[in-house]
């Protein structure tokens, strides 16, 4: 219970705001480090709260806050979270901590600056999990994008060049301009989309203009509108392609943050706006986003797989793993959906975990190439320790977290179409393949390289930075029911608006015979 | 009493942690206490639930035990609970209690190894997680511990992880494994989409659900591609002759008591889904009839003792695959604990050999070992003869068993399975004269030959009383073990007594006895003439085979030709994805739009040429033409 009837929500999201603009008048580096880890450990500790006080067997909206923001135009301040947005908030308040610890040391030059993004993106993340109303989201959504651009082409891998609108530009510089301009053109839409919601329902309460009876053919264009913005999001085969730039090209905590929580912003955008505003179009576009989804598993995780540089094998990976996701949304039921809920955070917690490493890792050897490693793990016990048991996660190993959200999926996608499901589960196959292709690359084999002789095990503060991370890979994989319990009434709840408006068709994906 | 199964889990999972965190500050001696400590606790509580069991009147021995609810998503649901019954009590007291021995020979064995804490951590994981596996009452459960149970091999194989081979072995196991596991994964689906519930005893009952809905042949062929990986069967065995890179009571542990096992157990425990499949029934039959006589062809030919046995395994456990898939599920656990014997037994005395020759595994370089290696050589015969199937060892009486149950089935897998045998006593025994007998071949390996210490030797002692023994609790018509398992394969009894009527008569199955056992000596006696009296046969044999020995020796190309059909081809496709389809084909698509964009920006420049007198005659001419739109509209 909310026994003190706080402004939760807006305290978590606008505390890094106001932590950030802080942050900004003090003086040295030590005082900034402190000040923005102390900003992101309150905001986490108090978002536990939403945990403590959380009615059990609610499906609806919870710690609900609003008031008129702009009322010529009925735009609310409208927040609250259920169980599908509560744990999305959760893991980016503690990811934000554990980025910040990462990036204790390596940052180097305008680190001031490098915190103030950061604590700014967390105030963006979270807006975009708690808004209700649909501007109020477009503002966090569009937000997110500035600091996350900044990051990449401000701190990012200075090396390599990139020729693009006719000019030649530093790599990093050429993959935040990407990011940002390929985001930007599909949330274009969506503006556009929200706009006619507005003018179809007079309101940009989502609450309410899910009562909305759209006409189909209507639906149809706002489901592309809002559909793309989230298909460039996730990303979706084929919209993937600035994914390996983005996640490649940025400092590791903006890595860690982008495939950990930016990516949810796009599969949670499925289910908070699609599926309930527009369950015509989304019966009608199951099959075909089905059917990306699954390309992007096995396509996604073959190209993992001849990758020479393991982060960019880890950013292909996060493409394959959100295929998963998508799929376990559109299998259209709750088992799915509940699934993949969990799986956004399993996937935040283990790819989220993998770039760390990776990046613990450049930040000793200032490569990334395969080629360069081997026999680490005689060198570094404890790194190849977490090295391989992050990469057990990551690969749905049974008893670990990833297991619990992927075959949930699998089983649910089974239930839609067989044929599915049995392609997605091929998709296990090879990820161990390309998960156990990078430990016997880098772990495992003779320790030849003399560079490699002298790098330094994992550091105090670089285990703790892990160590949740593993705990809860342990946690959720061997009682999910703590999350389930919360997640299943919410996912019920999205199945039952979707089936709502029109119980005639349950399903479009036909069953296989 | 039953209710405390758990503890059978808990103490090597706390084992696992304890030596995983606080190992090095253990130190050896206390871990050596420790890792087989925490496994003879769990054999200690196998123990008394098998007392337990004993004590209850057949229909009263199943006893199922919730832990808590695993998970609920959706509709679905399945629980984190164990089952007691005779089939699953029997595994575990086989997996702790051989596991037992096998972890008191590895504190002798694994005794200079820098890594030794982290050795009996992972060896203490592999019990627990196959204790899971054949704990579980669901199977999801099942399949954690199937998981785990490949990812403990992946360790352990890949144990010296410097050696790129021993590395290679680990990782090639894993992913063969899922391979099958994916088919298990696979089955799983059907079964809960089908019956809505994963929980055996639901399945079981529910079993005519699956035939009615026309997935049961589906679902049972799923389990038996799950079953060729981890069982090591055609197709998917390969992973099991490479898994000799790790140290050698890791593969008597994969070998024996543990992994391979799984399948066979797997199949077993699904008898009532079997039963109602036939035609995946005798597929089961079929693969493992040619596994066994694919293995032992290929066991011939090897001139590494721990391949022999490798290999030697593989048909092993195709004999017992042949037995469930006849139906005769008892008989196929009951080959699986003498097994568990006398393979565990087998390795463990070839690790004291290669203990004694600093590594060497090539019986060509060995010779009169028995001189220098007294108990090593008299227990390793004991276990060559109980593989051999030499009448009154623990080999003869469950082999025999099978062949007997597959006659009644079909006279072709009989004569398959009793090819294999004569070929199986030659390997076996070529494995016992070549190393052991004759002369030394190589003299400074053999000078510097000594017994192993104590802690090897004993529990070789201990399995070889076992591989001689263990026979007894099944001998024709008296069998002990058949009639403990048998309720747990055909509930209801029905099928066993139909079975029963069509027997055929008592001398049959007295004279089939006697061809086995004189194929086993033949075979004994053949090895004897070629590698102790006339060693040029095996020349003279291999000459007049030409191409097909030649093909043998390679192992029949299988690696060579899954790399060619399979890893490279999809190797080159993912090269072909990331370089041609996603850099030039998606990516350039999205460069090139957003050059089209830019383009167009470009030229779009050229309009703001900066005279207002422009400016208004556009603005000028696009009011008239919206109008004029409007309008005719």
């Amino acid at each position: 219970m909310n026994s003190f009837n706080a402004p939760l929500l807006s305290i978590i999201t606008f505390l890094p705001l106001v932590g950030g603009l802080i942050l900004l008048v003090l003086p040295n580096a030590k005082l900034q480090k402190w000040w923005a880890l102390a900003v992101s450990v309150a905001t986490f500790a108090i978002s536990c709260l939403l945990w403590v006080w959380w009615q059990a067997g609610e499906a609806g909206m919870q710690f609900v806050e609003r008031w008129l923001w702009v009322p010529q135009f009925q735009i609310q301040y409208f927040v609250g979270v259920d169980g599908l947005s509560l744990f999305l908030v959760l893991l980016t308040t503690l990811l934000t901590v554990l980025v910040l610890l990462f990036s204790w040391e390596g940052i180097g030059q305008r680190l001031k600056a490098y915190l103030f993004l950061m604590l700014l993106l967390e105030a963006g993340m979270i807006g975009v999990f708690v808004a209700l109303d649909l501007v109020l989201f477009y503002v966090f959504w569009e937000l997110t994008l500035i600091p996350m651009y900044f990051l990449i082409g401000g701190w990012g891998d200075p090396h390599g060049e990139y020729k693009f609108l006719g000019r030649v530009m530093p790599w990093r510089i050429y993959a935040a301009l990407k990011f940002f301009l390929y985001t930007m053109a599909g949330s274009a839409l969506m503006l556009v989309a929200i706009l006619v919601l507005y003018f179809r329902g007079g309101t940009f309460d989502l609450l309410e203009l899910q009562k909305l009876s759209l006409a189909p053919d209507l639906q149809i264009w706002l489901f592309v509108a809002f559909g793309l913005a989230f298909a460039i999001k996730v990303p979706l085969f084929p919209f993937h392609t600035w994914l390996p730039d983005a996640h490649v090209a940025a400092p590791t905590g903006g890595s860690v943050i982008l495939a950990a929580v930016l990516l949810k912003m796009g599969t949670y955008g499925f289910v908070r706006f699609c599926l309930p505003l527009f369950p015509d179009a989304t019966r009608l576009f199951t099959p075909w986003i089905a059917i990306l989804a699954i390309i992007g598993i096995l396509y996604a995780a073959l190209v993992a797989l001849v990758q020479r540089d393991v982060k960019s094998l880890v950013a292909y990976s996060s493409v394959a793993h959100l295929g998963f996701v998508m799929l376990g949304i559109f299998a259209l039921n709750a088992q799915g959906i509940a699934a993949a809920t969990l799986q956004m955070v399993n996937h935040g917690l283990s790819t989220g975990a993998l770039f760390l490493l990776v990046g613990m890792l450049y930040n000793r050897r200032h490569t990334r190439m395969l080629a360069d490693f081997g026999g680490l793990w005689k060198q570094v016990p404890v790194y190849g320790f977490l090295f391989i048991i992050v990469a057990l996660s990551s690969a749905g190993l049974p008893g670990l977290n990833g297991f619990v959200g992927e075959f949930n999926i699998l089983l649910a996608a089974f239930q839609a179409n067989r044929t599915f499901a049995i392609l997605g589960t091929l998709g296990i196959i090879l990820a161990a393949w390309y998960l156990l292709w990078p430990i016997r690359q880098m772990l495992h084999g003779p320790l030849t390289r003399p560079e490699n002789a002298t790098i330094r095990d994992l550091s105090v503060r670089e285990v703790l930075t892990l160590a949740p991370i593993v705990i809860l890979f342990f946690v959720i994989g061997l009682f999910p029911n703590l999350f389930f319990d919360k997640i299943n009434p919410s996912a019920e709840a999205v199945v039952q608006a979707l089936n709502a408006q029109k119980p005639a068709v349950s399903m479009v994906i036909d069953r296989m015979p | 009493m039953l209710d405390y199964a758990w503890l059978m889990l808990l103490f090597p999972a706390l084992g696992t942690l304890i030596i995983a965190f606080f190992g090095r500050r253990l130190g050896k001696g206390v871990i050596s206490w420790l890792a087989p400590g925490t496994v003879l606790l769990s054999f200690a509580v196998a123990v008394s639930q098998f007392a337990t069991l004993l004590g209850l009147p057949a229909e009263e021995r199943h006893h199922e035990v919730v832990l808590w609810q695993w998970m609920t998503a959706g509709s679905f649901s399945v629980d984190l609970a164990l089952l007691i019954d005779q089939l699953s009590v029997t595994m575990a007291l086989v997996v702790t209690g051989v596991g037992f021995l096998i972890h008191v020979y590895s504190v002798g064995y694994m005794h200079d190894d820098p890594r030794y804490s982290r050795f009996f951590a992972y060896m203490n994981f592999f019990i627990l997680m196959m204790l899971t596996l054949v704990l579980a009452n669901n199977y999801l459960l099942l399949y954690v511990g199937w998981e785990g149970v490949g990812l403990a091999s992946y360790l352990l194989i890949g144990f010296w992880f410097e050696k790129p081979s021993a590395a290679d072995a680990g990782k090639k196991a894993f992913i063969v494994n899922r391979v099958g596991d994916f088919g298990l994964a696979l089955a799983i689906m059907f079964i809960w989409s089908t019956v809505g519930s994963l929980r055996f005893a639901d399945v079981f009952a529910n079993a005519d659900v699956l035939v009615a809905a026309g997935v049961i042949g589906t679902v049972t062929m799923l389990m038996l591609l799950a079953a060729t990986g981890k069982s090591a069967q055609l197709p998917l065995y390969v992973w099991l002759p490479d898994a000799m890179e790790g140290p050698t009571p890791v593969s008597a542990l994969i070998h024996a008591a543990t992994m391979v096992t799984a399948g066979v157990y797997m199949t077993a425990r699904s008898a009532a889904l079997f039963d109602l499949a036939p035609t995946s029934a005798m597929w089961v039959a079929g693969i493992g009839a040619a596994t066994a006589l694919y293995a032992a062809t290929i066991a011939l030919a090897q001139t590494d003792l721990k391949r022999i046995l490798a290999y030697s395994t593989i048909s092993q456990l195709g004999y017992m695959f042949l037995a469930v898939g006849v139906g005769a599920y008892a008989s196929g656990i009951f080959h699986l604990a003498t097994h568990a014997f006398f393979k565990a037994l087998l390795f463990l005395a070839a690790g004291s050999v290669m203990h004694a020759l600093h590594g060497e595994l090539n019986i060509n370089k060995m010779g009169n070992l028995r001189a220098k290696l007294p108990t090593t050589y008299w227990t390793y015969l004991i276990g060559a003869a109980a593989l051999a199937g030499i009448p009154l060892l623990s080999g003869f009486f469950s082999k025999d068993e099978i062949l007997w149950y597959a006659w009644q089935k079909s006279p072709v897998l009989w004569a398959v399975g009793l090819v294999t045998a004569g070929l199986t006593a030659i390997y076996a025994f070529r494995s016992v004269f070549v190393p052991f007998w004759g002369q030394p071949r190589d003299q400074k390996l053999f000078h510097h030959a000594h017994e192993s210490p104590p802690a090897m030797t004993v529990p070789l002692i201990v399995l070889a009383v076992g591989a001689v023994l263990a026979g007894y609790i099944g001998i024709p018509h008296l069998s002990l073990i058949e009639g403990w398992l048998e309720p747990v394969f055909h509930a209801g009894g029905a099928a066993a007594e139909g079975a029963k009527a069509a027997y055929p008569a008592a001398w049959v199955e007295w004279v089939l006895l006697a061809v086995s056992a004189l194929v086993a000596l033949a075979g004994a006696y053949f090895a004897y003439t070629a590698y102790v009296v006339k060693t040029s046969i095996p020349k003279q044999v291999r000459d007049s085979l030409g191409w097909f020995a030649r093909l043998v020796e390679n192992k029949y190309y299988v690696d060579e030709l899954y790399d060619k059909v399979i890893v490279n081809p999809l190797r080159d496709l993912a090269n072909w994805f990331a370089g041609t389809v996603d850099k030039a084909g998606l990516d350039g698509a999205v460069n090139g739009i957003a050059g089209i964009a830019g383009w167009l920006g470009g030229q779009a420049r050229r309009l703001q040429t900066g005279l207002v007198g422009l400016y208004a005659l556009s603005i000028l001419f696009g009011a008239v033409a919206l109008v004029a739109w409007l309008v005719i509209r």
